[in-house]
């Protein structure tokens, strides 16, 4: 950001570069204060993360387009471009006989590169959303313990054999149960460091979580349940399917509606508690709100795709260095990146080896350094 | 504009003050005084509506103030805290912008209005050229700045600063406190603590000393911030000496 040619006003009494700038700084505001037009000026010559929103959001699209382009043509049964253009042809125009590189594509593919993009989506969504909300950088879906509480209550679903719908219900009110008992834990003990004492908090809660999805694996039907829990517990995309998507979407689509509609309030609750309620606002409501909303987002993706970790806490970083903390161009950039990121891993995970490495492990291979980094960071102004 | 009866405050069961008394009308200056933990702050976030009161009344504007809606609170109070901790590097002009809050829906974005209001007040604290940076790039000096912009574009009547001057440089200090005697001929009610007997004399019209919670003194400063109820209310020796220009300043001996 060190812009050359651009002097400060300097209430600091230093940094003048000019005696205009001095007399400036003396008087801050007398007579006429300078106000440098936005255009020209070499005090506004560097790029602002908001006039640069626009651009990081249509690459970023155009890269989720031609991963998902990628993503669908690699794999046991390669598809080049010139095939791939055709096979979107035959969709589009609805001409043509379909043959095994469309059912590939179309139903084998496409879903499983949909629902990773959709749940990195969600993901990234809720991490931004908490970590703005608990004015933290280190909270995430998985830090909050919001994820292994959905799970608990997506093995309980399947542990008592329910349907779809049920098992992704049961994942929202015990992820909304688990970031519940986080909050009012660590709101009553005082600590010295509220930042490392939210994420501990999350931590041990995820862990007694954990004990009890091992019991109910212990008391699950080995034949049937236990693999079936053990293997949706690794988190994976193989198994995605188009009824996957159909039930991730609405809940992901009305959990970014909520915070899309909200996104400028939300901004407010990154500022210390008594600013936010001096300037008007409900931050009691607001916050359970926002809480809800991106619990629903990950409770969703858990139900679908078991605990993807790292996704939430990793992404929102790289969105706000990109386009800067303001919510409303935050928010769409870390959701764009996390489909990128969670799309890419999983491509990466089904063609690095013959056969397929779990998402879970590559994500956390990435976000393991960057969450040290950042602990290492968070003591100092973030 | 603001009328206080009989305030007791303090927080859940324990009392940190009572029997505060006081009604500035628009454009009169109140500075608190008094020892640290003797309940400066608690007593601003009594005012501001962020803490309910233990007994007694507090009117703003002709309503009380517990009958008002927070964003209608908002656009009668503002306030300035005493010191900002940033979480994100948010930049200048967004911060200010947030000051827009109070007028705007849960569900809105500011408009061109509230950008005027926002730019309208970078301009008249000269900080126009900070706009762009993030603030936790900022120096201390200019973070109260920009809170008291954020203040200022709430446009509200009343304007509640918590040591403004606290932690700040002299050559900052003395800014701040031009910007607060402009801000008091603007015509807007101005409540502020400091820790500097000094500085009320100089910035306000009346001054409130808290000692232990209790009032020691409320009165015009000139007859307020005497070299004897100084000594009472910070228990050291102290002397009042003439600065010449119309202006004393207390040493402790």
């Amino acid at each position: 950001m060190a812009g050359e040619g651009r002097h400060e006003v300097g209430i600091d009494g230093k940094h003048e570069s000019s005696p205009e700038a001095d007399t400036r700084s003396i008087r801050p505001c007398t007579g006429h204060p300078a106000r440098p037009s936005r255009d020209g000026n070499p005090e506004h010559r560097f790029v602002t993360s908001a006039q640069r929103t626009p651009l990081v959001l249509v690459g970023a699209i155009c890269v989720l387009i031609v991963l998902a382009l990628i993503a669908l043509g690699s794999g046991r049964y390669p598809i080049g471009p010139a095939e791939m253009a055709s096979v979107i042809w035959k969709r589009l125009s609805g001409v043509g006989e379909a043959g095994t590189a469309d059912a590939v594509v179309w139903q084998i593919r496409m879903p499983r590169v949909a629902v990773a993009a959709l749940v990195g989506a969600a993901l990234a969504a809720a991490g931004t959303a908490y970590q703005h909300l608990f004015r933290n950088p280190l909270v995430a879906p998985d830090t909050l313990g919001v994820s292994s509480g959905a799970a608990l209550g997506a093995v309980l679903g399947i542990f008592f054999g329910a349907g779809f719908l049920a098992i992704e219900g049961a994942a929202f009110i015990s992820g909304l149960a688990a970031v519940g008992v986080v909050v009012l834990i660590a709101s009553r003990l005082t600590a010295h460091d509220p930042l490392v004492t939210l994420i501990l908090t999350g931590v041990v809660v995820a862990s007694l979580l954990g004990a009890a999805i091992s019991l109910l694996k212990y008391l699950a039907d080995p034949y049937n349940q236990l693999p079936a829990i053990t293997f949706w517990l690794m988190g994976s995309f193989a198994s995605a399917s188009t009824r996957d998507f159909a039930t991730l979407l609405p809940a992901v689509v009305a959990s970014l509606f909520v915070l899309i509609a909200l996104a400028w309030r939300i901004n407010l609750l990154a500022l210390p508690e008594d600013e936010a309620r001096a300037l008007g606002v409900q931050t009691g409501y607001l916050r359970t709100t926002v809480i809800v909303a991106a619990t629903l987002a990950t409770g969703a993706s858990v139900a679908v795709s078991g605990i993807i970790g790292w996704v939430g806490l990793v992404v929102p970083h790289m969105a706000r260095l990109l386009v800067g903390p303001e919510f409303s161009r935050l928010l769409p950039a870390a959701t764009i990146f996390g489909a990128i990121f969670l799309l890419a891993i999983d491509t990466i995970a089904r063609s690095l080896a013959p056969i397929e490495v779990p998402p879970g492990i590559l994500t956390a291979i990435v976000g393991t350094p960057v969450f040290i980094v950042l602990l290492a960071r968070a003591r100092r102004i973030y | 504009m603001l009328d206080v009866r009989n305030l007791a405050f303090g927080f859940g069961a324990r009392r940190v003050g009572t029997d505060v008394t006081f009604t500035l009308s628009k454009g009169e200056t109140l500075a608190v005084l008094g020892g640290n933990g003797a309940g400066k702050t608690t007593l601003f976030r009594t005012l501001l509506g962020l803490l309910p009161p233990q007994a007694g009344e507090i009117h703003v504007g002709g309503d009380a103030l517990d009958a008002l809606a927070p964003s209608e609170r908002a656009r009668r109070l503002a306030y300035v805290p005493q010191q900002h901790v940033p979480s994100f590097g948010f930049s200048v002009e967004e911060i200010v912008l947030m000051g827009r809050a109070s007028r705007l829906s849960a569900f809105a974005r500011p408009g061109t209005a509230d950008r005027a209001a926002a730019a309208d007040a970078l301009e008249r604290l000269g900080i126009v050229a900070l706009a762009p940076r993030p603030i936790t790039e900022l120096s201390g000096g200019e973070r109260q700045l920009v809170l008291v912009a954020r203040a200022l574009a709430q446009q509200a009547p009343v304007l509640v600063l918590d040591e403004p001057t606290a932690s700040l440089d002299f050559g900052n200090r003395a800014r701040v406190l031009a910007e607060i005697d402009r801000l008091r001929g603007s015509g807007l009610t101005i409540v502020f603590s400091t820790h500097e007997p000094d500085q009320a004399l100089a910035h306000a019209d009346r001054a409130l000393l808290l000692a232990e919670g209790r009032p020691l003194a409320l009165d015009a400063v000139s007859r307020a911030l005497t070299a004897e109820n100084v000594e009472r209310l910070y228990r050291v020796r102290v002397r009042c000496v003439d600065a010449g220009a119309n202006r004393r300043v207390f040493v402790s001996e």
